[in-house]
């Protein structure tokens, strides 16, 4: 990776389609790991037993797993210091063995003294192509 | 009854005591490494992952519910600037809301937080919305 994918994007304008970012599939594993470093001890995203309890087939991803993904998606475009904001809806389950890819979209550039602030509009889908998370974000481009 | 009682209106405006956290390099990089983030300064334990907030675990006197019958509706940051490795962040949460809904789950309760984190100056550093629903 060199560098954020927007810094060299000037022709970034409202509609624009941006690249994509595929991540690997989810693992147990990764869902165990992510509890622990995360302290999201809900044991639905560790526990099959608990899941079924609550009439689950299984363990599901922790939403805040997918919003990481998005998080990830905009330091790759802008950079870690260019995040304003990042606001998501989980509308679908997430499971062990989903493959989520981030997509995104600019809604808006406006162009200041300090730089360009894109609206984006971002997502999360899974490999059938469900939008499981759905949000908008803002990013301030120097 | 083998539900409890749904949660009150009462507790809108609850608060949590402030609370100090203090950014540690292996603890960002361990939370980079759970979500394979592959931004160089995650990695490097240098700025933590924009979602790092969610590490900062508070409790609300009196608000208490089955972890297992929650689902987390929706979640948004706002930032001043990224946090970093030796940052001391102060953080508090507050029920900006609770509010009663029939859905197709039947009935479900919104449980709206919100939080607040600064630094040593009191200048704000960023700002977290959470929606979670209980069935």
């Amino acid at each position: 990776m060199i560098g954020p994918v927007l810094a060299t994007r000037h022709d970034l304008a409202s509609g624009s389609v941006l690249p994509d970012l595929r991540k690997s599939p989810i693992t147990k594993l990764q869902l165990v790991k992510y509890a622990g470093a995360s302290g999201d001890f809900n044991l639905i995203h560790t526990d099959d037993e608990t899941a079924r309890t609550v009439g689950l087939d299984g363990v599901i991803a922790h939403g805040m797993l997918s919003m990481a993904f998005l998080g990830e998606y905009l330091c790759w475009l802008a950079g870690p210091e260019s995040i304003r904001r990042l606001s998501v809806r989980f509308n679908e389950m997430v499971r062990p063995g989903d493959t989520l890819t981030c997509r995104g979209r600019v809604k808006e550039r406006t162009t200041g003294t300090a730089g360009s602030r894109l609206q984006l509009e971002v997502w999360a889908e899974n490999q059938r192509a469900e939008r499981v998370t759905v949000g908008d974000a803002e990013v301030q481009m120097t | 009854m083998d539900q409890p009682a749904a949660l009150s209106r009462d507790l809108i405006g609850r608060e949590s005591e402030v609370i100090l956290f203090e950014v540690e390099r292996g603890a960002i990089r361990k939370f980079a490494e759970a979500i394979q983030d592959q931004t160089p300064e995650c990695l490097r334990g240098d700025v933590a992952p924009p979602t790092f907030p969610t590490t900062f675990r508070m409790t609300i006197p009196g608000l208490t519910f089955d972890l297992a019958r929650v689902l987390h509706g929706a979640q948004e940051y706002r930032y001043e600037r990224p946090l970093r490795a030796g940052d001391r962040v102060h953080c508090k949460v507050r029920v900006a809301d609770i509010y009663h809904r029939k859905g197709r789950l039947g009935e479900m309760t919104f449980l709206i937080l919100a939080i607040e984190g600064t630094d040593d100056l009191g200048k704000p550093v960023f700002t977290g919305m959470t929606t979670a629903i209980l069935r």
